[in-house]
């Protein structure tokens, strides 16, 4: 492909960078999962299975052939779109992934979106009022957030709200059972319960969200109002700023269109590291909150040494911090000019 | 004569974590339509933060405690912010040194001056684009059209400043405050940028304040000089009244300092330090010779030729002058002399032999590392901020030389007391230093292992110009006493003229002239050497 502009081919680089970190990602899952301890086949057999059984178990699972092989196996079915059946649900693990992931990027994603509604202001206005109580109060929260584990948050948001206030559904799951689920299109039901015209199902799932999300929006909170706060901190005080000033420019241009653009820049980074720490602690709120969501799914796979769930779950978060780096790639280079330049 | 400004007792004090600190100490001035006014002092008179608080842009702790500035009739002092910030841009405007950091990285210049343009209603949506390209062209920039959509890096520093002069002169102010406008520029484009301010100005009519550290300068563009010292203005006059006759022994010391033509490095100093100069043994025989010397680097758009087959001598004893502007090669070649760098071809024969051969990486496993040393350009960044002063002059001893306990202690105490620095001083970490300090330990550390050539990377860029002439000084004498090679690699002719024997003149990664010193400087035959000698300020001569 030849591209015209150093930006489309800078842009199709970092594309294309993408590819060999995928196919690592696919080695490493399959070698992983191959590395864990206990033997699959001695614990699908069953408890009362003798050594022949055990073989058997064993030839139907393809773990007797060699490692290599296996691998190839392994490539071949990824490339159908086939995972593997996941043995200690019974169900193809595509299948039970199509159905799980959705419901963590909810969380996910849900959670992110209030935090950096929260933080992102919170920082701005520390920054700009340095020493005052907003500036204090940014302390207080970023504090708190890093220090209070979120198992922690989550078991005392229900105690309050749920218990004391009564206020908060049950924290079990997606959705009261009082409400139907919504039909599958997106697996997001905030998404697909709008899409029905059904916001009775709608506010149900915000309802069953909101404690969850705020659980892990604390969490994720502190590290971007704190990068925001030191961000914008930085720019305030760069030359280009003085020079806005001196030109005259009002306080909401210089504040908005010179700072917060440029500040913008290391607080997108970020949000790359801080997505990924969201889809790590979404494991222990996904148990607390009894989320059906991805992470207590891998927990219980890995439990049992179901290889193919583990080898998919593996896979699937991978693929999505990948993803996720190449869309912050993306948008870095899209807001900053100098990208694509900068390695002259 | 009418006044634009009138500013009466003025002080400003900054609130710092270690109490009120007096930056102005209540100046006053006036400033007549038309007249270009130069303020000069050194880091900490308190120049800059006068113009800041004109502008009432100080930075954060910092107030204007007492006085007056009038403005045409308004007061500076205690105009709403609103109304400060319709003054700003259209009626005082500031240009700043480091223009590529004094515009926003990330907006396209020609954005930034419609910024300007829109706030201060002097052009609309629609027509904002055509003025902005002619407030690009009055600054004559060519290809105005091209550079609208052009973001800063994209720029070189002197076309940064043309933009940074068109967003202030985009609607047309009546006082423009320039502060340090060409600190960091080459002297071809430090003139070029002074022609234009000072054309622009006498065009529009407008008045000017020029904030600088370089009397020269002041002396070439203003019609009346003010020095500024600790805050207070010791003096103020026409340009030649100031060379001519200093009154204020702190305006006479700064006179002194300022190179120019007709002096010796001795008379940089004030009259009581001028001992009389150690004259230096100069021999025949090179210590060093680089014969056919080339630096090519793989650079995105093919090969750049960063250094092209260069060829000279420095005789033992001698000290050669390397001239150049920003990317005409004189850094590669010092790093590729001082053995960090290797050179893609060519020999740099050091005693006889080739230490081109030697890898720069092995280099300093090498017995002849002790013997080319270098003294860095910034004082502050090439020195460990967590080692004091002691332990970087420690660093090559104990490295290279192999000293140990007392002998150790003996031999810093020796060096510190060469180079000039009162003992105390050693348990100091840099930023405890002074500029001047600074440098003083950098040269006690380059010098700790007697070597015999030393490196010089324009050792006194960063310095102010009373600190400048006692260390170039100090240069001078060491040499003398210990026997040195200089390289003295420099933008200022002046300095190299008063320091060097040799001047080799370089550009484009090619020897353009080189001869003894003073003929150079007073029989240049390029043209590109003419155009430097023609760029670089005049001073007027002393009486």
């Amino acid at each position: 492909m030849l591209a015209t502009s150093p930006r489309l081919r800078a842009t199709v680089l970092r594309v294309a960078q993408a590819i060999p970190v995928v196919v690592g990602v696919v080695i490493i899952s399959f070698l992983l999962t191959r590395a864990l301890p206990g033997d699959p086949a001695v614990y699908f057999a069953g408890v009362a299975a003798d050594t022949e059984s055990i073989e058997q178990t064993r030839v139907a699972m393809g773990l007797d052939k060699p490692l290599l092989q296996q691998f190839f196996i392994y490539v071949g079915d990824l490339s159908r779109g086939d995972l593997g059946q996941s043995l200690s649900s019974g169900r193809s693990v595509a299948e039970d992934l199509a159905k799980r992931l959705p419901a963590s990027l909810e969380l996910t994603l849900s959670a992110l979106l209030l935090a950096i509604a929260i933080a992102v202001p919170l920082g701005v206005l520390a920054a700009t009022r340095p020493g005052t109580w907003v500036d204090h109060l940014c302390r207080v929260i970023v504090t708190a957030g890093v220090s209070l584990p979120t198992f922690f948050t989550g078991i005392l948001l229900i105690y309050i709200f749920y218990y004391l206030l009564g206020v908060a559904p049950s924290p079990l799951g997606r959705l009261d059972f009082i409400y139907l689920d919504p039909d599958h299109v997106t697996g997001f039901y905030l998404i697909d319960a709008a899409l029905m015209g059904d916001w009775e199902t709608w506010r149900g799932a915000v309802r069953q969200l909101i404690l969850p999300a705020s659980t892990l929006a604390l969490f994720t909170l502190a590290p971007i109002a704190r990068m925001t706060r030191a961000a914008m901190l930085t720019a305030l005080s760069s030359d280009f700023i003085r020079t806005a000033r001196a030109a005259g420019l009002s306080s909401r241009t210089i504040l908005y269109r010179y700072a917060f653009r440029n500040a913008l820049l290391p607080v997108m980074t970020t949000l790359g590291m801080v997505f990924s720490f969201a889809l790590g602690a979404n494991v222990l709120v996904e148990k607390v909150f009894a989320w059906p969501g991805i992470g207590s799914y891998a927990v219980e796979a890995l439990v049992v040494s179901d290889y193919a769930a583990v080898q998919g779950f593996v896979l699937s978060m991978a693929l999505l911090f990948v993803a996720l780096n190449l869309v912050i790639d993306l948008l870095y280079a899209a807001i900053d000019p100098r990208i694509g330049f900068s390695s002259k | 004569m009418t006044k634009v400004l009138s500013v009466r007792d003025l002080a400003v004090t900054f609130q710092t974590r270690r109490g009120t600190v007096d930056a102005v100490r209540g100046i006053s001035f006036d400033l007549a339509k038309g007249e270009i006014l130069g303020i000069v002092g050194e880091s900490g008179s308190g120049k800059s933060v006068t113009s800041y608080a004109l502008m009432r842009i100080l930075d954060a702790g910092g107030v204007i405690k007492a006085g007056d500035a009038t403005y045409s009739g308004t007061d500076l002092r205690r105009a709403s912010e609103r109304d400060m910030c319709d003054i700003r841009g259209r009626e005082i405007s500031m240009i700043f040194q480091n223009p590529r950091a004094a515009l926003n990285p990330i907006r396209k210049v020609g954005h930034q001056i419609e910024d300007v343009l829109r706030q201060h209603a002097r052009a609309t949506r629609y027509d904002a684009r055509a003025k902005a390209i002619a407030a690009l062209e009055a600054v004559r920039i060519n290809d105005a059209e091209a550079r609208y959509n052009a973001y800063p890096f994209e720029l070189s520093g002197g076309m940064c400043q043309r933009i940074v002069c068109a967003i202030a002169l985009a609607c047309d102010p009546r006082l423009l405050i320039a502060d340090e406008p060409t600190t960091g520029l080459d002297i071809t484009t430090q003139k070029a940028v002074m022609d234009l301010v000072r054309d622009l100005i006498r065009e529009r009519r407008m008045s000017s304040i020029l904030i600088t550290h370089d009397l020269g300068l002041a002396a070439q563009y203003c019609d009346r000089i003010m020095v500024m010292k600790d805050g207070m203005i010791v003096e103020q006059g026409d340009p030649l009244q100031i060379f001519s006759a200093p009154q204020h022994p702190y305006s006479r010391k700064l006179v002194d300092a300022t190179p120019r033509a007709g002096e010796t490095v001795r008379s940089l100093l004030p009259p009581g330090d001028r001992r009389k100069e150690l004259v230096p043994a100069i021999s025949d025989q090179p210590l060093l010779e680089v014969r056919n010397l080339t630096k090519t680097y793989a650079g995105k758009s093919g090969p750049v030729h960063a250094v092209k087959g260069i060829s000279f001598a420095v005789n033992l004893g001698q000290c050669v002058g390397l001239v150049g502007e920003s990317g005409c090669g004189k850094s590669t070649t010092s790093e590729i002399l001082v053995r960090l760098m290797d050179a893609t071809s060519g020999q740099v024969i050091f005693d006889g032999e080739d230490i081109a051969q030697v890898p720069a990486r092995s280099f300093a496993k090498d017995p002849r590392r002790a013997d080319i040393q270098m003294v860095f350009q910034d004082a502050t960044d090439s020195l460990n901020p967590r080692h004091t002063a002691r332990q970087t002059i420690a660093e090559p001893l104990r490295r290279l030389g192999g000293i140990r306990g007392a002998k150790l202690t003996a031999r810093i105490e020796e060096l510190a007391a060469l180079v000039g620095l009162p003992l105390p001083l050693l348990d100091r970490f840099s930023h405890q230093l002074s500029g001047g300090q600074k440098a003083r330990v950098g040269i006690a550390r380059a010098i700790a292992l007697d070597p015999k050539f030393l490196i010089l990377d324009e050792p006194t860029a960063a310095l102010d110009v009373s600190i400048q002439a006692v260390v170039l000084n100090l240069l001078v004498d060491l040499r003398a006493k210990l026997g040195l090679s200089y390289l003295f690699v420099s933008h200022d002719l002046h300095v190299v003229r008063l320091l060097c024997d040799h001047v080799i003149v370089m550009k484009d990664g090619e020897i353009v002239e080189q001869g003894a010193a003073a003929d150079v400087m007073s029989q240049p035959k390029s043209d590109y050497t003419k155009s430097l000698l023609a760029a670089a300020p005049k001073p007027p001569e002393r009486r």
